[in-house]
């Protein structure tokens, strides 16, 4: 049974970390909001990339010379998996989740007979796969957009993975994100940086016949071996901003919980306080007549 | 005059979106000038200023420095995807100087051709940044 002052300690002690999660829960929401802000500024430059991207490959026929970033390598040997995590924790299991489907993803690949490699953006990510992979990890980033996200640490990062694909290093490329659906709901999405994707040509197809037809300057050919690397810093871009958005999210809701557990408690121990405090006094009352009645 | 909507994106935000009657942009292979009904095409940008007309297609409203990107003209629409646009009237001189001596230093230092590359284009885009603001105070 502890004593009386033990649980007073206690009280406060929870007390003080309410105040904290409390504080950081606070902190998340407003630079959720900031985040989010971030995240819908990006959308217009995405979407028309989209597009333009779509009516370059309507009018393209995939040759020999076509640049290996939209057509591949002609392999599929190598895959480098880019994990987006956060650099910080206590945001829940927002890291986890990311980790879980990269291991997941990695071992099926490995089962296949593929080498896989990782590109870390964030350190807890880093930190959970080296445990694992260590000798995987290719490239790890960290401190990303710590201050504010800019598009430079999204082409940084973008020209490390062209750069490595250039040099040969993978044949595909996918990048394992957390997508923002709402303060509470983050979804873990895989999807494929290279060779680019362009699956949404064929749910197109309709709206394209209708579309005109472009007349490009300089050829097809040198518009895409320009738009291809921009296209990949700017999905990078996207993903590391809804990543950015998901943690506050994550990190919101988990302190949340926080603060309702540390309020729960801290009743839970209020009580026993005062029944403890109630024993003893009735204790001291029973010492103190039965004393008299002896005399 | 027919206007037609003009729209100036980067990629971290919408930065212009209003009707114009006329723009000409820094092609890839030579400067043009878009009005509205333009065959739809697309180009890519090499670094340079973009004239806006607003009102009338012989006073310049706006003038912006755009560091490479890519345009889509469409009959009724303009979309310039740009990686970096400025204003250049607000453009520092001394940041750029600055920014230009600093980018000659990191390509002494550079290591591979790839990053060499990089950095004679950030360059070229300085250069010509740098010349705009020359420009615009002499003018």
């Amino acid at each position: 049974m502890p004593s009386l002052k033990d649980l007073k300690n206690r009280i406060t002690s929870v007390k003080s970390t309410r105040k904290i999660t409390s504080a950081m829960k606070m902190v998340a929401a407003s630079k959720l909001r900031r985040a989010q802000e971030n995240a819908e500024a990006a959308r217009p430059y995405a979407e028309r990339m989209g597009q333009m991207l779509c009516s370059l490959a309507a009018n393209l026929s995939i040759s020999s010379d076509t640049s290996p970033l939209i057509a591949g390598t002609g392999k599929e040997d190598t895959v480098l998996l880019v994990i987006v995590t956060s650099d910080r924790g206590l945001c829940g299991g927002f890291n986890g989740y990311i980790v879980r489907e990269a291991r997941r993803t990695a071992l099926r690949l490995m089962a296949e007979g593929k080498q896989v490699k990782f590109l870390c953006v964030g350190r807890k990510g880093r930190d959970l796969l080296r445990r694992e992979f260590a000798s995987q990890i290719a490239a790890s980033f960290e401190d990303v957009g710590r201050k504010r996200l800019g598009f430079a640490d999204a082409d940084k990062i973008a020209t490390r993975i062209t750069d490595m694909f250039a040099a040969g290093e993978f044949d595909l490329c996918h990048i394992i994100y957390n997508r923002f659906k709402s303060a509470i709901a983050q979804i873990v999405t895989t999807s494929q940086l290279i060779p680019v994707a362009l699956e949404k040509k064929a749910a197109d197809t309709a709206e394209t016949e209708v579309r005109p037809v472009y007349e490009f300057e300089p050829d097809e050919e040198a518009i895409l071996a320009d738009l291809l690397p921009r296209n990949i810093a700017i999905q990078v871009y996207g993903a590391l901003l809804e990543s950015a958005a998901g943690e506050q999210g994550a990190r919101m809701t988990a302190m949340d919980n926080a603060t309702r557990n540390a309020g729960d408690m801290i009743n839970k121990l209020t009580l026993n306080y005062n029944r403890s405090r109630q024993a003893y006094i009735t204790k001291e009352l029973i010492e103190i007549i039965s004393g008299a009645e002896a005399v | 005059m027919t206007a037609f909507q003009l729209e100036l994106v980067s990629p971290e935000k919408l930065l212009l979106s209003k009707p114009v009657v006329m723009v000409t942009l820094p092609g890839g292979e030579g400067d043009y000038g878009v009005l509205a009904g333009h065959a739809p095409m697309i180009t890519t940008l090499r670094p340079g200023v973009i004239n806006v007309y607003e009102s009338d297609e012989t006073t310049i409203s706006e003038r912006l420095f755009v560091s490479r990107g890519f345009a889509e003209v469409s009959a009724t629409r303009c979309a310039i995807l740009a990686e970096e646009a400025v204003a250049v009237s607000s453009i520092d001189r001394a940041a750029v100087v600055q920014a230009l001596a600093q980018l000659h230093d990191d390509i002494a230092l550079a290591k591979s051709d790839a990053e060499r590359m990089r950095l004679e284009k950030a360059i070229e885009a300085a250069q010509v940044k740098l010349a705009c603001v020359e420009v615009a105070a002499a003018a």
